[in-house]
């Protein structure tokens, strides 16, 4: 679904992600995990272009989005991103939150995407706060709301950008809770992520970064339980 | 009220003849020859009209062009490397110089050049004086509202485009709305300038507060009262003016409510 050969990407003359490969098939669940600063979080964000790439070619679903040429915004509709700090826009409801983007790109009328903004609240059992504003929600209501605000867009894809990592403890299992609902609906997810339960029991496979290297990859059974790579081994011991 | 008139004609010639008055008699004459006689109120009203249309005009303005001046530059600054738009860095160019030179040079002159040079043959002196108002203005305001684009957290914008909205439905939706939220008591600032700068249109014939009061004491050769009355208007002019702003901020906090 998404194909990725030979990425790299430098910010000014520090490499942060080293001539990557990678293939993400549909359905499958890739978690990324790996020290901070290894380049976990600019690797996802080149999947959507949010940064642009050194080197390398991106595909998605047949399309080569690194060309100049490609229509960055109609692949974008197709790729939902959630973000560390939710980015829910201050200024709307929780309804326009919503349904803005899939109203613009013309993909509903308003009041089509009124009513899908509904059942997907009540999803992640936030109908009843369909009118207000973000700041008047905790960091776990926030980081749904942003959740259902990238389902909106019917992607075929969602990358989560350390989805909880800004959140107090007490709201981080609510959030996993929506991100395991959507794994099991079969949603293709990439998720950079610190959470190694989740990753544990959601993944279908684990990228271990470091380094703006992939060091090791596998299924979570066996990175968890044999871990090969000495880096991989010693960041293991730190957080598990 | 009815026998003012006759007072003032009485306590004139009394001034006029050298014959001891109170200080009382000497204001009350004062007052009513800077704004009673020959209904002159009449045309500090109409001169309050014209400051009024002026300001609203180049205040439209203004606004108009310090938005398009901001948002090309600051979609200019924002260009993916590589990828740069020529066209987008000429008019970006334009926008530089202009804010430069607008920046750069005084009002007064500005309004002189625009008066006496530009449109020399022109008879409507307030007109060209509300054109060159917001032709200044526009470049303050255009850098008061870039820096707002600014300050905004990247996330906004990238959250905006992560969604597949287009680099203007990301910027009117998103950023706009919050900028111009985070520049208000800057613009506000900007608007008072701009009120009390028509009264610079004299200079080139704009027929506004200051002018009606610079008629009044070319004929009555006392510059107290007519000058004294109109600073009141101005200054009561600009706390309508804040008032209406705090009202406006209140009202865009709305979201911010818990």
């Amino acid at each position: 679904m998404i194909d990725v050969k030979n990425l790299s990407k430098s910010f000014g003359h520090h490499l942060v992600l080293d001539d990557i490969s990678q293939h993400i098939y549909p359905g499958e669940k890739v978690v990324i995990i790996g020290p901070s600063g290894s380049g976990k979080s600019t690797f996802l964000r080149c999947l959507n272009l949010l940064e642009e790439p050194t080197k390398g070619v991106i595909t998605f679903d047949g399309t080569v989005i690194t060309d100049p040429k490609a229509k960055i915004d109609l692949i974008r509709r197709q790729m939902g991103m959630v973000f560390q700090h939710f980015n829910l826009f201050p200024n709307m409801t929780i309804r326009k939150n919503i349904t803005l983007a899939p109203v613009r790109t013309g993909l509903m009328k308003q009041s089509e995407a009124d009513a899908d903004a509904e059942t997907l609240l009540e999803r992640v059992g936030l109908r009843d706060r369909v009118d207000a504003y973000p700041a008047q929600l905790s960091g776990g209501q926030k980081q749904r709301v942003a959740i259902v605000r990238a389902l909106a867009m019917r992607p075929k894809v969602m990358l989560f950008d350390e989805p909880t990592s800004a959140l107090d403890p007490e709201m981080v299992g609510e959030v996993l809770e929506v991100m395991k609902q959507l794994a099991d609906e079969g949603m293709t997810m990439v998720v950079v992520t610190h959470e190694m339960g989740f990753a544990r029991e959601v993944g279908s496979r684990i990228l271990f970064m470091a380094d703006g290297k992939v060091l090791e990859e596998a299924p979570p059974a066996q990175l968890f339980g044999s871990p090969t790579h000495p880096r991989l081994k010693d960041f293991l011991s730190k957080v598990l | 009220m009815e026998q003012w008139p006759v007072l003032y004609q009485q306590w004139k010639q009394f001034i006029i003849a050298g014959e001891a008055v109170t200080p009382w008699q000497k204001y009350f004459v004062l007052f009513y020859q800077a704004f009673m006689e020959a209904d002159r109120w009449k045309q500090y009203l109409n001169g309050v009209g014209t400051t009024l249309t002026v300001t609203a005009m180049a205040l439209a303005m203004g606004v108009t062009i310090g938005v398009i001046v901001a948002v090309i530059r600051t979609s200019h600054a924002q260009q993916r490397p590589g990828r740069r738009n020529p066209v987008l860095g000429l008019i970006n160019l334009v926008c530089r110089v202009y804010v430069t030179v607008i920046r750069g040079t005084p009002m007064m002159v500005q309004l002189l050049i625009m008066g006496m040079v530009i449109f020399k043959s022109s008879r409507n002196f307030t007109m060209v004086g509300a054109l060159s108002l917001g032709i200044n203005s526009g470049a303050y305001v255009s850098e008061i509202i870039r820096g707002g684009l600014m300050s905004l957290d990247p996330g906004q914008a990238e959250a905006g485009r992560s969604l597949g909205l287009n680099y203007f439905d990301t910027m009117r939706f998103i950023v706009v709305p919050q900028a111009i939220k985070a520049i208000l008591p800057a613009l506000g600032n900007e608007f008072i300038i701009l009120l009390k700068d028509t009264s610079l249109i004299t200079v080139i014939g704009g027929k506004e507060l200051l002018y009606a009061a610079q008629g009044i004491y070319s004929r009555t050769y006392e510059q107290m009262f007519p000058l004294f009355g109109i600073a009141i208007i101005y200054l009561i002019l600009v706390m309508i003016f804040s008032w209406l702003q705090g009202i406006l901020e209140r009202r865009l906090r709305q979201s911010d409510r818990r």
